[in-house]
């Protein structure tokens, strides 16, 4: 019965914490309602479709492929990203390039987006800066599969 | 005719109110409190032609869904037990808020209409017994389930609520002695005195022991998280494994159901009922001297608001409660119950004896 009673005293200090976070709460809360702005929110939710968090400036989102002065990929099809992927995600197909100091072109640039675990190591792997992954754009889900393939111009945007 | 249009419509107005509490305190009321307590801002994006209301159409929503699902009954399940257990429950929780008294009484014309549904002689005793009775839901829901996991929540809590019932009458015994009645209306009268001239003659003043007992014990009726072995959620389901659809919507409404009653007891039983401190029927009379006269409408209204406030604010704490504590361990649950509660109850009776005859 003794110890029983001790563990009485932990038991209200605890309701009493939880209830001293309602009051507080609360209390923000009926401030934004009174439309009184505080520094201190009630609660710590964005809400998202409506409101969005600012992404990090590293934040690795969905890739892009950089273009030289005259819209020409800037990627040489070293097969650097293809081999360092760890999904397997990504197929480039060379094309001959008329410029003697580039030499090669891709024709075909695919990243499979069904398969691609956006863990940038193709970003880190270029040695041209070709493939970049800063677009901001973190909403791609589709109801099809075969619109997360994309091809070299949905890349190039 | 109209003697019985009074008690039809009385029944139906005293179901409505019942319904609509529970619908939101067992909703609205849990959900948004656990999340202001989390510093989060719970569930907001029910709305009707995009209008919000903070989620105040939650309720709708959840029982929309919960009818609209499919009601499947397990071939191994004992049929007509299976489907006869929720309405058990739901039944004999719904019925004890006849007993349970609005507000005194208003006048229409020349006839005085109580506001209480029933008002026999032992609506205390009734209560008791149809909240007891209630397990009998549980323990048929573990039966005819035939699943062992419900078969052990409906054991668990025929064990749990045994316990819990002897405490929960005995720390009411003190209240009975010291308002010599079982009939609740009469009860919340008495508590309409004042003690010493200043204080209302409620019953937490009168007896903090046995509403501390009561407090406890009634927590444990309710099966919710701190008292919650038959259910259990992350250890067995409990009682209702095999229910889904609108039979397990009856379960849950049978939880929110206790709280609003347990709150209404403990408004009706310790904290004065439809009583406002110091409002007699014709206006308030303070005790530092003066008189404030109202009209008796006034009264009324003010009464009625006086006790939907309280067990507003019970059915808050409870929701507090359930989100402030972890679940008790069987042995704790046991110990609290026999050797601390049941002890304290018998103290409580035994004070108040003593201090009654002296």
């Amino acid at each position: 019965m003794i110890r029983a009673l001790g563990y009485f005293i932990e038991i209200i200090r605890g309701s009493l914490i939880t209830a001293r976070h309602f009051m507080a709460n609360m209390f923000f809360h009926i401030l934004k309602v009174l439309g009184i702005k505080t520094k201190r929110k009630g609660a710590v939710t964005i809400q998202y479709p409506e409101e969005k968090k600012e992404l990090a400036s590293r934040h690795r989102s969905l890739h892009r492929i950089m273009t030289r002065e005259d819209g020409q990929p800037r990627c040489v099809v070293c097969m650097l990203c293809v081999t360092v992927c760890p999904s397997e995600c990504i197929y480039v197909e060379a094309a001959e390039d008329p410029d003697p100091e580039i030499q090669k072109r891709p024709s075909q640039f695919v990243i499979d987006l069904n398969r691609c675990c956006f863990c940038g190591f193709c970003v880190e792997a270029c040695p041209e800066d070709a493939i970049r992954m800063d677009t901001g754009k973190v909403e791609i889900a589709q109801y099809d599969r075969q619109d997360l393939i994309y091809d070299l111009d949905k890349l190039k945007e | 005719m109209i003697e019985f249009l009074i008690p039809l419509i009385k029944v139906i107005l005293a179901l409505v109110w019942l319904l609509l509490l529970t619908l939101y305190v067992a909703d609205w009321v849990e959900r948004k409190e656990s999340a202001i307590i989390h510093d989060r801002i719970g569930a907001n994006r029910a709305s009707i032609f995009g209008l919000r209301m903070i989620g105040l159409f939650q309720p709708f929503a959840d029982a929309i869904k919960m009818i609209f699902k499919e009601d499947f009954t397990p071939s191994f399940s004992r049929k007509f037990l299976h489907s006869l257990a929720p309405f058990l429950s739901f039944f004999f929780v719904a019925v004890t808020i006849a007993a349970i008294p609005f507000g005194d009484t208003i006048r229409i014309g020349s006839r005085i209409i109580k506001l209480q549904v029933l008002d026999i002689n032992v609506t205390l005793l009734f209560v008791l017994a149809m909240m007891s009775l209630g397990i009998y839901g549980v323990i048929l829901a573990g039966w005819a389930s035939n699943n062992r996991f419900s078969l052990l929540g409906g054991i668990r809590g025929a064990a749990q609520l045994i316990s819990y019932e002897v405490a929960f009458g005995l720390s009411l015994v003190g209240l009975i002695m010291i308002y010599p009645s079982l009939k609740l209306s009469s009860i919340v009268h008495s508590q309409g005195e004042l003690l010493f001239g200043f204080i209302p003659k409620w019953g937490i003043f009168l007896q903090p022991l046995g509403f501390i007992v009561f407090l406890f014990a009634a927590l444990a009726e309710t099966k919710r998280v701190p008292f919650d072995l038959p259910e259990g959620e992350s250890e067995i389901i409990g009682f209702y494994t095999e229910y889904s659809g609108l039979k397990w919507g009856l379960f849950m409404m049978t939880d929110g159901m206790e709280i609003v009653i347990v709150s209404t007891l403990m408004t009706t039983l310790f904290f004065g009922g439809w009583q406002v401190p110091w409002l007699q029927a014709d206006g308030f009379h303070w005790p530092w001297g003066g008189e404030w006269f109202l009209a008796s409408w006034i009264v009324v209204i003010l009464q009625v608001l006086a006790f939907n406030l309280k067990v507003f604010f019970f059915c808050w704490f409870q929701v507090l409660l359930r989100w402030t504590y972890p679940r008790f361990r069987y042995d704790q649950l046991m110990d609290l119950g026999w050797k601390l509660l049941i002890p304290l109850s018998l103290v409580n009776i035994v004070g108040t004896g003593i201090i009654m005859s002296l």
